[in-house]
């Protein structure tokens, strides 16, 4: 999903580098008021993991391959803010130093994969555990969730750039369906991908997970003394 | 003057088990598995390709640069060239990513108050 230089048009850049900017801009503020010294280096490691991941494109279909995002295994783990900011710090490394992604097209991706991602999924996985409960099969199912409407709103993002800006007159329709087919497969993986990572630092420390926070377990018995009922 | 003790030897440990654990997987990753990954065109890449607007597609400035696409420039073996800019590449994020996170915790040392309400008490 890194869009290279040249799809989408100066315009159309620029606006997304100005609300790139902005973003990261209240990101920073966000992730300085809810970090704090245990969750920052989870943060930097949420980072490392998914510039790590996005090296490894799978198959999806003939001829084409997806890769993690990662936007909402970032949110769901250190929250939004800080979730948002570690998407940005990959893009940029990877913009930077590893020419993938344009340069001009920076803002672009940082708007689509790290700013729509993590918001979205921020919210589904926030409204999916709060409205069924927080047990073990509704969180993996919210993070898959999750990640999946992480991956489409990227492509609803990039869809809206390339109506604006797109440099080739081609069909907006054809595209868009092109678009959400592959994505759809990809988003899927991303979707299992994310709950696999958040299901296994949740069973280890579910308190560093930021988006189970202030979501209380259900008791298991209201007769039972609740003290020691859950390791 | 740290205050190590106030979250808990426990918390420490399991971050830092956590980290170290989770480092050594993105490395591993990085630098070994990302050789057998596919090398087929990404979703938009493919969808661009398909839908006739790929050739809009222009290199990058950093195109030449010793990194470019995963590879570590005049390192001829494929699989030690991708590995090896992997590692790299996790090298960068980590410092970038640890330093950037670190400085938006400075002088913010403490817990929420809600958290540290025996802290109080003691003084």
């Amino acid at each position: 999903m890194h869009i290279p230089d040249g799809f989408l048009d100066a315009q159309v850049s620029v606006v997304a580098g100005v609300v790139a900017v902005a973003g990261i801009a209240v990101c920073l503020r966000g992730s300085r008021r809810t970090l704090d010294e245990r969750t920052a280096p989870l943060a930097g490691l949420v980072a490392v993991f998914i510039f790590a991941a996005q090296m490894l494109n799978f198959p999806v279909g003939a001829g084409t391959s997806g890769h993690l995002i990662g936007a909402a295994l970032a949110a769901i783990l250190v929250g939004p803010y800080a979730g948002a900011l570690a998407v940005t710090v990959v893009l940029t490394v990877q913009a930077l130093f590893f020419a993938d992604g344009g340069l001009t097209a920076l803002g672009l991706n940082i708007v689509n994969m790290a700013l729509i991602a993590s918001v979205v999924a921020w919210f589904a996985f926030r409204a999916v555990v709060k409205t069924l409960g927080r047990t073990k099969p509704t969180v993996l199912f919210a993070a898959w969730l999750a990640g999946l409407l992480s991956v489409l709103g990227a492509v609803s993002g990039f869809m809206v750039e390339f109506a604006f800006g797109g440099t080739t007159a081609i069909s907006l329709s054809s595209v868009t369906a092109a678009m959400f087919s592959v994505h759809v497969v990809i988003g899927i993986i991303e979707g299992v991908i994310t709950a696999l990572v958040v299901w296994a630092v949740a069973s280890v420390r579910p308190d560093l997970v930021t988006g189970l926070r202030d979501i209380e377990q259900p008791q298991r018995s209201s007769t039972q003394q609740p003290e020691g009922a859950t390791a | 003057m740290r205050m190590t003790t106030d979250m808990g030897e426990t918390t420490h440990k399991a971050v830092a088990w956590l980290m170290l654990a989770g480092l050594a997987l993105s490395l591993v990753m990085a630098g070994f598995i990302s050789y057998y990954a596919s090398s087929s065109p990404d979703g938009l890449e493919s969808v661009a390709e398909s839908e006739g607007f790929i050739d809009s597609a222009q290199d990058s400035a950093t195109v030449g640069s010793p990194l470019s696409d995963y590879g570590l420039v005049n390192v001829t073996d494929e699989r030690l060239s991708v590995g090896l800019a992997g590692v790299i590449g996790v090298a960068i994020t980590f410092i970038v990513a640890l330093g950037l996170f670190y400085l938006l915790t400075v002088g913010k040392r403490r817990k929420p108050a809600s958290d540290s309400i025996q802290e109080s008490s003691g003084g």
